[in-house]
């Protein structure tokens, strides 16, 4: 029974790549252009795993800037820096002298004359830490908290940008949503009029079998594996063309990582990625076949 | 094994195609079904495939009534019956070899033994040679013969002819009537719808004769 069952569909699976191969260059073509619709969202969706992985990164452990008062004295400075080193909030703590902070000053900006012109230095003593928590919110408790310290004049930090990329991941994420959506049902769509155009030309094979004893699910199979696998097909050229696009990207990429010397390379698809996509797209051929059959083949009654 | 009580069939256009039809045939039994042109013969026979349905009556076959048949169950009810059809209904698309494959694909046959199976089909109505090729390069004698080899090849209980002998000389028709009788003669119970009366005069077997949609004695 088992044996019965597994020649059988070992068989339909065949007969449908012989029907696929038969036809090469409209398989050719369906298969191209599915696979070029479902790139487009997997390529933006592996766009924003990757600006999400960096704003992770860059997130990871918020920094802050403490700005002391101009008139603090050495004793209050290791007392505030004390302070913050026993704060459980706070996971680094580096302080930065105001003559250290002039010497970066001239160094990168070229302005020696005018720092030397001053005559004294303009600039605080502050200090950098980097906090525990990566909340905007808990963020924002700290800098209110640290800001009421009498030696502290100003505290600043940026999560404003972290915000705002995340509000944009969000804006993101829904595009993807919303286009995976659309180019899911033009697919569904290609294969219901691909899989109509087959029964239209397969009637007289249709109702012949219909005629000797085949049961309905014995002549749907083979439509409903043809939707299944150019569907896969599709989802292996997608995958296909993802990954010569980032590889390409990244050779780009690499030019200019090495100019700003900061690491910048795409992430490729990770293998639950890649299996969820060929799984996705073999289940909308299949589906688009499925509602193609379910609506064509009842109307070819045998007489 | 085949039983008509009382059975009408009404076109949806509402013609009466046939009218409280009686009719009994044994297991193992060859009969001929005759009438003119419109009498209602194919419409009787695919009555008996559920190709269509009666309008009213009771059609019984091994005991099943299948005039009460659910849908699922249309299927096996073909697969007992090996049926040629008066339009031929061959797949043109295919060779002779696959066109006679098909019932055995459609049934779950064992893979190993359908290519016996076919080629023995095909010798007992002498096709071997042309087992490669296509129908449309056969001629009309030998398609029938084709119509006869994909009906039998899946070895059915029943075996129905709807015009087996439609344009064919006395002498082709003659051969193929052998067939059936040898098919007969193993046990199939045989039915054919023929309005050659030349097939009729010498045969022992019985003979239903159709008129207006009414079974005449
Ligand atoms: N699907 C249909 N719809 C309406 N009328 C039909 C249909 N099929 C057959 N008929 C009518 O039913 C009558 C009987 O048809 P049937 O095909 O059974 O005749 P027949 O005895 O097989 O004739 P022939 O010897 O020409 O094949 C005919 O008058 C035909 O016009
Ligand atoms: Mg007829």
């Amino acid at each position: 029974m088992m044996r019965a069952w597994l020649t059988q569909h070992g068989f339909v699976f065949f007969l449908t790549l012989r029907r696929l191969i038969a036809t090469p260059l409209t398989s050719l073509l369906s298969i191209i252009v599915m696979g070029i619709a479902l790139s487009l969202p997997a390529g933006i969706y592996v766009l924003m795993q990757n600006l999400q992985a960096f704003s992770g990164q860059m997130a990871d452990s918020p920094q802050m800037s403490l700005f002391l008062k101009l008139d603090t004295t050495q004793d209050s400075i290791e007392k505030v820096n004390q302070r913050l080193e026993e704060n459980p909030q706070i996971l680094s703590v580096r302080f930065i002298p105001k003559d250290a902070a002039l010497q970066q000053l001239q160094q990168s900006s070229g302005l020696t004359d005018i720092a030397a012109s001053l005559g004294r230095n303009p600039l605080p003593d502050a200090f950098v830490i980097h906090t525990q928590e990566n909340t905007a919110d808990a963020l924002e408790q700290l800098r209110l908290t640290l800001q009421k310290w009498p030696e502290i004049e100003h505290v600043q930090f940026d999560s404003a940008w972290i915000e705002r990329l995340n509000a944009l991941l969000d804006l993101g994420r829904f595009a993807v949503l919303m286009l995976a959506t659309l180019l899911s049902v033009a697919i569904i769509a290609i294969m219901f009029n691909t899989i109509r155009l087959q029964i239209l030309t397969k009637r007289d094979e249709i109702e012949l079998s219909k005629l000797i004893g085949a049961t309905d699910s014995f002549i749907q199979r083979p439509f409903l594996y043809f939707g299944a696998l150019q569907g896969l097909a599709g989802g292996a050229t997608a995958w296909l063309i993802m990954v010569l696009a980032i590889r390409t990207f990244n050779e780009q990429l690499i030019t200019l990582s090495q100019l700003y010397a900061i690491d910048l390379q795409l992430q490729p698809l990770t293998m639950m990625d890649s299996i969820s996509l060929l799984l996705f797209s073999g289940w909308l051929g299949w589906l688009g076949a499925r509602i193609s059959v379910a609506s064509h083949l009842w109307q070819i009654e045998p007489k | 094994m085949i039983i008509f009580k009382n059975v009408s069939k009404r076109y949806p256009d509402g013609y009466v195609a046939l009218n409280n039809v009686d009719l009994s045939v044994a297991s193992g039994e060859m009969v001929f079904l005759t009438g003119h042109s419109g009498a209602g013969k194919s419409t009787l026979l695919k009555l008996i495939a559920a190709i269509e349905r009666p309008t009213s009556g009771v059609i019984t076959i091994s005991g099943q009534n299948i005039a009460q048949l659910k849908p699922a169950a249309i299927p096996y009810l073909r697969r007992k019956i090996g049926f040629i059809f008066q339009d031929h209904k061959l797949l043109f698309d295919r060779t002779v070899f696959d066109n006679v494959l098909l019932p055995l694909q459609i049934s779950n046959f064992d893979h190993n033994t359908v290519a016996a199976r076919v080629r023995a089909a095909l010798d007992k109505v002498g096709l071997l040679k042309k087992e490669k090729a296509m129908p449309i390069a056969l001629s009309g004698g030998e398609r029938q013969r084709l119509c006869i080899a994909r009906a039998v090849v899946h070895r059915p209980a029943i075996l129905i002819a709807d015009e087996p002998t439609g344009n064919l000389d006395v002498e082709y028709a003659r051969d193929i009537m052998a067939l059936f009788t040898s098919f007969n003669q193993v046990g199939v119970t045989v039915l054919i719808a023929t309005h050659d009366a030349s097939l009729l005069e010498d045969t022992q077997h019985r003979i239903l004769s159709l008129k207006q949609g009414k079974l005449a004695t």
